[in-house]
């Protein structure tokens, strides 16, 4: 297997981009990634994406884009994984460059998600569950998360500030992010005074929907010296499903297909949590984040939500969590998600976050981790400063 | 909704038929092919028992279209006593009134209705058993 490095990264205003079309959107930031690469050729192309047929109608997405960027006949793909899409994509560049068959990928993800209506969205994002034994019985996807989160309340005594503690920190660190869908701060107040969707999850425990995308260059740490660039190695790579209905694992409150991929990319990696200075994870709601590093390992099973209460998670914590925003602030346009995470912990690990979120302790090494449904799939990535 | 999609699913949402792994006992619901845990293809038919234990549940207040005139529903994961987990929603209770730790009881209750003319799903739902 072949060293591989990150050394381009690109990433656009995230938001109701209603000026903007899907292919605008994702050329947008693959030309970013390119000129921040300096590269002037791509081996191949893998793009992340949920379901831009019906999101936008549009399916055949790599070939579409791959015209659009002007790279005519470039071996590209699309792959999905629901949420985890962009994850995929950069799993799938990864096995392409350290096996020897490119040299240089792409790594993309992209959502246009506000052409529909929130009903329109609502079904769309609902096909990453069950639909005869979730969906057809009402469930939605904040409502399983909902399930979740009582089951952990009601095992550990998980609170609802606590919940709310982590849309706080993540709006505190989209704040100062250029890129963030809702770049401003909330307060415990405003979470728990916010619309109930479904109890105990109100509007600012979700995610909202997002129009964005994300791309980054894959390349060998060879050809990364000779481009003169920030060298970000990938020294691990973690993927693992789970069943894909939520009624189906034997505990409602571990995410086992995030327990799996993270031992799969420590082993790779040689390392352990103890290794890490900080993480993107995918808060798609706030229990989610709080469930997520309870089974990355970084904390203790229940004790994620008084971490986050206790400030442990934030810029200036023992293990700072979701730098960029997080889905909550900065957005979560589905298939590029993944992606962005990416781009965040490569700012970071460069030291080029902006507006003063950038971590003053010189990060080495961070993690990743992108999921899909409610924890049906799962990538885990592990970034070094080479 | 076609038909031929709801007509499918018949065995499982009107009569609650399960497949037992005659293997080792690992009971399917809905059936399958292999068996995820020990890996045989020989399943026998029985029918899941009819009360369980709520697990977790969720009041959705906002509701897919089709459901949007049922807000606010509950929907909750039941342990059957054989130990099968089912989704399913709430029904026949005050949504405030719901448990964890509840007893439920399944009944054979409509689901869903596809617009003014379309087809009409039946199901099960988990009914509160002090109710
Ligand atoms: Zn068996």
């Amino acid at each position: 297997m072949r060293d591989v490095a990150v050394v381009g990264i690109g990433m656009n205003k995230w938001g109701e981009l209603w000026d903007k079309s899907i292919r605008d959107i994702f050329v947008e930031a693959a030309l970013t990634a390119i000129d921040d690469a300096g590269v002037d050729m791509l081996d191949s192309m893998a793009i992340g994406c949920m379901t831009g047929g019906l999101f936008v109608g549009q399916e055949h997405l790599a070939s579409m884009m791959a015209d659009y960027l002007g790279y005519k006949n470039l071996a590209a793909s699309r792959v999905e994984s629901a949420c985890a899409s962009g994850g995929l994509a950069f799993r799938t560049a990864f096995i392409e460059v350290a096996s020897g068959i490119s040299d240089v990928v792409l790594a993309g993800g992209v959502e246009k998600m506000t052409d529909v209506s929130g009903d329109g969205a609502t079904y769309a994002l609902a096909t990453a569950a069950d639909q005869e034994y979730e969906v057809f019985h009402g469930a939605t996807f904040p409502g399983l998360y909902a399930l979740m989160a009582v089951a952990h309340m009601e095992k550990y005594g998980t609170t609802r500030d606590m919940l709310s503690a982590v849309a706080v920190k993540n709006h505190v660190n989209g704040s100062m992010n250029p890129n963030a869908q809702y770049p401003f701060k909330i307060s415990v107040e405003d979470v728990n005074n916010s619309v109930m969707v479904a109890s105990p999850l109100r509007i600012l425990d979700c995610s909202p929907i997002t129009d964005g995308a994300a791309a980054v260059i894959l390349t060998t740490v060879d050809i990364a010296r000779k481009l003169g660039k920030p060298i970000i190695k990938i020294i691990g790579s973690g993927h693992a499903t789970d069943t894909i209905a939520l009624h189906a694992r034997k505990d409602l409150t571990t995410l086992n297909a995030t327990k799996i991929a993270a031992e799969r990319a420590f082993k790779m990696a040689g390392k352990t949590i103890k290794d890490i200075d900080f993480a993107e994870v995918h808060d798609c709601f706030t229990i989610a984040e709080i469930v997520v590093t309870e089974s990355l390992g970084i904390f203790a099973p229940g004790k994620g939500g008084e971490a986050a209460a206790n400030g442990e998670t934030s810029l200036e914590g023992s293990f700072p969590i979701n730098t960029s925003g997080g889905l909550k602030s900065k957005g979560h346009p589905v298939g590029a998600t993944g992606i962005g995470q990416v781009v965040e912990v490569v700012k970071q690990l460069r030291g080029e976050a902006e507006n003063g979120r950038q971590l003053k302790k010189n990060p080495k090494t961070a993690m990743t981790q992108n999921m899909g449904g409610s924890g049906g799939s799962t990538l885990v990535h592990i970034l070094e400063v080479a | 909704m076609f038909p031929s999609r709801i007509w499918r699913e018949r065995a499982q949402r009107y009569r609650l038929e399960a497949g037992k792994c005659t293997t080792c006992g690992y009971i399917a619901f809905p059936p399958r092919l292999i068996c995820p845990e020990c890996g045989a293809r020989e399943f026998e038919t029985i029918k899941l028992p009819d009360t369980g234990r709520l697990l977790t549940y969720t009041i959705i207040r906002v509701a897919p279209s089709q459901f949007t005139d049922e807000a606010p529903y509950a929907v909750g994961i039941a342990e059957l006593s054989n130990g099968v987990r089912l989704m399913a929603q709430i029904a026949d209770c005050d949504v405030e009134k719901i448990t964890v730790g509840m007893e439920v009881v399944i009944e054979f209750r409509r689901v869903q209705t596809d617009g003014h003319h379309g087809v009409l799903s039946y199901g099960y739902k988990f009914v509160p058993k002090w109710y």
